[in-house]
């Protein structure tokens, strides 16, 4: 029998469970709005993006929160901006910011080939590798949105549902842009240690794009996201200890498990619906 | 009278090409109007310069708060066309009227028992109160409007504006909506509306604007519906008829080079209409 509590005893692994379900459950949240604002692509691409200031950081020799989060940042800005203010779409932007973004990071990685190993884990995650300090960081950025979700709730929620109405409304729909630009480049920054630079992007959809097969309701859709991320975080760790595979792999596959399962489900029940529908009618 | 809604000498364009030139338009406090024009006369276009989410290339637009919102500038309730809703997206039709109240609610993401009250009096003052738990996406054409009436009434507006409420709903529920609006405007507020409808408009709205590009003319339906004013913002060939103290337009029919077939009935079908007659 499996003795769940076993890995407990080392603290990378206590560092990596916490880690886990607070990106699990950060990405849940963040992914509900990127999701319905049809912009799950940006995930992916800031993620990149990141990558490029994290290198820049590494050579600037500035901190890798503060480089790193700053370029993010400002890559997510730029990408609302463009969509705004030309009739360039979100995919196109997202694709010619974020890739620039990312070919500056492999530039100098290849210029300064002696620090090329140092990304491996901003690439591909290494939950062996987080800190005390990683995990502090994490809680705060995950406290730090949960909270400027909550006070910023309405203004969000109408900005991502019809932003052109929004404003009439009275809502600052650029500043609620730039507020949810910070807030993403964060939750990526604190992502990047556990999940890596490749699995965000599933790590914030996935969950996201599970909830609304579930419900019709937006506040059930946040709920469920968030739980499907925390979960699948705790067993992905799990899996990851017991397997010996990579965390953000075995997390990440694990969500794409859950949504198949659920993408079954939901068809089925559709298809039962249809069909008494057309027994009544018969 | 002050206007409630200046519009002077206001020009744009989205290019290089001018979308509305030298437009002056004045609403008062209380008056309901219909900004009438075919598609590309800039209805939508002048519509979202005077809610301010798109700024003149020259001219102006001046919004004159009245009574208790002269301090905080007048509230605008806006009803957008329902082609441009998400109808996917995961929100009920409570959370949707609650929208209107965005600026004006608590600092928490729940409503308040007042907000609550407010959105359940305007849902039941519209007739769709029972709906309220639904889903946006699982309501008819015509009560979906009424959803996004609400959400404009709510705000408590002094101006409501409303983009084409009439399109994309059965007669019946145009009607409705109209009457709604008469309602509505006869307790105080200022309506501007756009519609393709001219008969509805003729028959419902008392001042309506014709555009294209520029104000063609405006006035009364019975004044402002004639065939020189038509065929000028429409460029084509209308016909006005007045009937019975109705006012009818119809583009004049002219003839088509099309092949007569009539259709024979399928057994067990629906009689056909010469049938029934007989």
């Amino acid at each position: 029998m499996i003795d769940f509590w076993r890995p407990f005893q080392f603290e990378f692994f206590r560092n990596g469970m916490l880690s886990a379900v607070l990106v699990g459950g950060l990405c849940g949240l963040i992914g509900v709005y990127i999701v319905l604002r049809g912009m799950s692509y940006i995930g992916h691409g800031l993620s990149h993006a990141i990558f490029g200031g994290a290198v820049v950081a590494f050579v600037l020799s500035w901190n890798f929160y503060v480089g790193a989060g700053l370029w993010g940042f400002l890559a997510a800005v730029l990408i609302n901006q463009t969509v705004r203010r030309t009739r360039i779409g979100a995919d196109a932007a997202i694709g010619v910011i974020t890739t620039a973004s990312f070919a500056v990071g492999v530039a100098l990685v290849s210029r300064y080939r002696h620090f090329t190993r140092s990304f491996d884990a901003a690439l591909f995650g290494n939950i062996l590798g987080v800190t005390g300090q990683d995990v502090l960081v994490i809680l705060c950025v995950t406290v730090l949105v949960s909270l400027l979700v909550f006070i910023f709730y309405k203004q969000l929620l109408f900005t991502t549902f019809d932003s052109a109405v929004a404003e009439v409304y009275g809502v600052k729909t650029a500043w609620v842009d730039t507020l949810f630009a910070l807030i993403l480049a964060a939750a990526l920054i604190a992502s990047m240690q556990i999940l890596g630079v490749t699995l965000i992007a599933a790590a914030l959809v996935i969950p996201a794009i599970t909830a609304r097969l579930m419900t019709d309701s937006f506040n059930r859709m946040i709920v469920l996201s968030v739980g499907i991320g925390a979960l699948t975080g705790v067993l992905g760790m799990y899996a990851s200890y017991y397997a010996d595979i990579a965390s953000g792999a075995s997390i990440v596959l694990l969500q794409a498990s859950v949504f198949i399962v659920v993408l079954i489900i939901t068809s089925l029940q559709k298809r039962t619906a249809h069909r008494s529908i057309n027994a009544d009618i018969a | 009278m002050q206007p409630l809604v200046e519009v002077n000498n206001l020009s744009f364009g989205y290019g290089a090409e001018p979308v509305l030139e030298q437009v002056n338009l004045h609403l008062h406090p209380g008056q309901f109007a219909a900004l009438v024009g075919p598609s590309g006369a800039g209805k939508t276009t002048l519509l979202k310069l005077i809610l301010g989410t798109l700024k003149p290339t020259r001219g102006e637009v001046r919004i004159h708060a009245a009574g208790d919102h002269r301090e905080s500038g007048p509230r605008v309730g806006y009803v957008p066309q329902l082609e441009t809703v998400d109808w996917n997206f995961p929100v009920t039709v409570e959370q949707v009227v609650l929208m209107g109240r965005v600026q004006m609610s608590g600092p928490w993401p729940w409503p308040s028992p007042v907000e609550r009250r407010l959105v359940q009096g305007v849902l039941e003052q519209l007739g769709i109160r029972q709906f309220a738990q639904r889903h946006i996406r699982d309501l008819s054409g015509g009560q979906q409007q009424r959803v996004f009436l609400a959400r404009a009434l709510v705000a408590q507006p002094e101006l409501l504006v409303l983009d084409e409420p009439t399109t994309g709903v059965d007669m019946r529920t145009a009607e409705s909506v109209l009457h709604m609006l008469g309602d509505l405007n006869s307790k105080g507020m200022t309506i501007l509306l756009t519609t393709h409808d001219l008969n509805a408009a003729a028959a419902h709205v008392p001042w309506v604007i014709c555009l294209n590009r520029r104000v063609v003319a405006q006035g009364a339906p019975e004044e402002a519906f004639t065939e020189p004013v038509l065929n000028e913002t429409y460029q084509g060939d209308m016909m006005v008829i007045r009937q019975d103290g109705m006012l009818f337009v119809q583009q004049r029919p002219h003839g088509h080079g099309y092949r007569s077939v009539v259709p024979q009935p399928v057994p067990g079908d629906v009689p056909a209409l010469a049938e029934v007659r007989a």
